[in-house]
């Protein structure tokens, strides 16, 4: 039999046909939805009295346009208000689950998926987000879909799509002290640039992968559509298996037994060949930073910002108000946001919280935490953790995603500095004219109590 | 869906690499709930400053720049699966947008809502883009029967998935054709629960 990789084996399951010179049909496991890209895709399907093929394969929740402040208090905003109210309602038409504002499964649909273990290795997974690639941390096939591909899956459970290339990314070696899976993918997007991945589904390989909790998995595979790869994946292991275990949707028993037998056989055949492959040394890894206007323009956090000519170049420098060959290191800050579907779940706290202990955020910043879900909300508080950020100034937020996006009220100011643990730097992504500086939690912290940009890797 | 088979018009060069689907249409835009509305706000911050006047050094506001084709930089449509990217581009009037390159989910989407994103050589990309700026009444007309794209520095074959390509020639589109695969589809279900 030919050699097949990861990737070929969950695919290869799903195809239930193949067109002619064309696409191929491809099952859908698990579909999840939230407020802003299913409207237009209900509508659809009501405009041609299609019905929705799997309503029980499909998982609702409230992320994207949510206030972060007082959600048991009414949305101010009429739009939004409009735009939940859509999503109750035809949950409710079609008997769709729906984590709702203030249900205890509420939360950004990247971090509710895995926490209540409806990810699970080996399954087709899409959502209307890019970040659906989040996933691939368990060994799934998960990726961002439009609209249009939504009210598809309403309509079959299923997807028209063209088989993606392979690619692999394997990373070995030991990390250094305070580099974070963030760093990981930040470096590698650095390297590989944003566009490098287009029309290929990442595999992340080596030790260092093996290595990461599933947080750090999931920052990881987050991030694979930044290289322009549709989703990333990761073999499944005990590390897998043990977070999937006893969650609320996992299965249990002789059940969870008979599936951790088939996740097993879900690796990369050691013949198998990729379309393209990239290898890095750990060693190299430091915490990084973002200086320009798309993820792809890192840099190591002591590093200079690179000497480059051309058009959209200057562009983007211009709108960070960043010069060539200058370092980031003591650049005021005056914004910290750790959240996202990125960086939002409960040991990005812990490791934020572990450096912030006994610290007071320095006075120039407003830095605001915005858990990734009620499940980490409630961890937080367990754990103690909400004492440490509020006697540091922080700001304890309710979830959602927030200022990754700006749809909400969380926007940063115009000409701003804004250190975030999300995934995009775009122009006006955190708000109009807002500059925005992606790193780990750990260097998003440091800055918080700094006031500025700080080396962690050295005593300062 | 409209169907797309024959083109010939005036472009607007827009010379910027990495375009994300945040410029096209900023997110805090994507509260409606219908597709309607979203050409108004397309490149929203490049066309208004915050205070909501005009830049007119931006292309889309120079009159002498028209049509109905879009010619962009490298990596067109990176980011955010947007959806209203792609109908905020045709609700402007684009139905052909030529990059040198696509990101996936932009590509699906604009094939789904009628757009034809042609992708060719980045080197005849920029040849294009800067004859466009210096003669803003270049026609240009695609052919997508033919898949070929006639410009001033000849015929372009481009490439096209052939069955994309007929739903666009017929305005059908994919929901169509899955639901008229429900029998296949039932049948896998059945297979697959083994």
């Amino acid at each position: 039999m030919m050699a097949k990789t990861l990737f070929d084996k969950v695919w290869d399951a799903h195809v239930v046909d193949t067109i002619k010179n064309g696409p191929q049909i491809l099952y859908i496991d698990k579909h999840l939805i939230h407020e802003v890209t299913s409207p237009q895709a209900f509508n659809e399907l009501k405009e041609r009295g299609i019905p929705i093929a799997h309503p029980e394969k499909t998982i609702a929740t409230a992320d994207h346009n949510t206030p972060t402040k007082d959600q048991h208090l009414p949305i101010k905003d009429a739009l939004s208000r409009n735009q939940l109210e859509q999503l109750t309602k035809n949950c409710k038409e079609h008997n769709i689950t729906l984590y709702n504002l203030g249900h205890k499964y509420n939360g950004i649909v990247h971090v509710i998926a895995p926490e209540l273990g409806i990810t699970q290795p080996g399954i087709t997974m899409v959502c209307g987000d890019s970040h659906t690639s989040t996933h691939g941390a368990f060994g799934a096939i998960a990726f961002g879909i439009g609209t249009s591909q939504v009210a598809q899956v309403f309509a079959s459970q299923c997807l028209l799509v063209q088989k993606p290339k392979s690619l692999r990314v394997n990373v070995n070696g030991k990390l250094k002290k305070g580099v974070l899976p963030k760093d990981v993918i930040l470096y590698i997007i650095s390297k590989l640039g944003t566009n490098s991945g287009t029309g290929y589904f990442c595999e992340y390989a080596g030790n260092v992968f093996e290595e990461m909790s599933m947080e750090g998995r999931m920052t990881v595979c987050n991030m694979s559509i930044e290289m322009g790869a549709r989703g990333g994946m990761i073999a499944p292991d005990e590390t897998t298996f043990q977070y999937i275990k006893g969650r609320e949707f996992a299965p249990e028993g002789v059940e969870l037994e008979q599936k951790i037998a088939y996740w097993k056989t879900l690796k990369t055949d050691e013949e198998a060949v990729f379309d393209k492959e990239f290898s890095f040394d750990a060693e190299d890894i430091a915490p990084m930073l973002t200086y320009g206007t798309n993820p792809g323009m890192g840099i190591k956090i002591n590093e200079t910002i690179p000497i480059e000519s051309n058009e959209s170049f200057e562009q983007s420098l211009a709108y960070m108000n960043f010069q060539k060959g200058k370092k980031l290191i003591n650049t005021p800050i005056n914004f910290v946001f750790i959240g996202s579907c990125t960086n939002s779940r409960i040991e990005d706290f812990r490791i934020a919280a572990n450096y912030v202990k006994g610290k007071q955020k320095a006075p120039n910043v407003n830095a605001w935490l915005v858990p990734g879900s009620q499940q980490v909300v409630k961890q937080i508080k367990q754990e103690g953790l909400q004492v440490i950020f509020e006697e540091a100034g922080f700001e304890l937020r309710e979830p959602g995603c927030s200022a990754c996006l700006a749809m909400n009220e969380d926007k940063i100011p115009e000409g701003e500095y804004c250190i975030s643990t999300s995934n995009r730097n775009f122009e006006g992504r955190q708000g109009q004219g807002a500059r925005t500086i992606l790193a780990s939690p750990l260097v998003a912290v440091a800055a918080a109590i700094e006031g500025k940009i700080v080396d962690i890797t050295k005593p300062f | 869906m409209e169907k797309f088979i024959k083109l010939s018009d005036t472009a607007i060069p827009l010379a910027i690499e990495n375009i994300d689907t945040d410029q096209i249409i900023p997110a805090r835009f994507l509260k409606a709930t219908d597709k309607k509305g979203f050409g108004e706000n397309v490149f929203r911050d490049w066309r208004f400053y915050k205070d909501g006047s005009v830049n007119k050094e931006f292309i889309l506001n120079n009159k002498n720049y028209k049509g109905s084709i879009l010619i962009a930089g490298n990596n067109f449509g990176c980011g955010s699966s947007r959806e209203h990217a792609a109908w905020a581009l045709a609700g402007y009037g684009f139905k052909v947008i030529i990059s040198s390159f696509f990101a996936d989910i932009f590509k699906e989407n604009a094939l789904n809502n009628g757009i034809l994103p042609i992708e060719i050589n980045i080197k005849i990309l920029e040849l294009l883009l800067q004859k466009i700026e210096n003669n803003p009444t270049t026609k240009l007309s695609v052919n997508l029967e033919e898949q070929e794209l006639n410009t001033p520095f000849g015929n372009i074959e481009f490439e096209i998935n052939s069955y994309k390509k007929l739903c666009l020639l017929n305005g059908y589109d994919d929901i169509d054709f899955l639901v008229s695969k429900k029998k296949e589809i039932e049948a896998f279900e059945v297979s697959y629960k083994k």
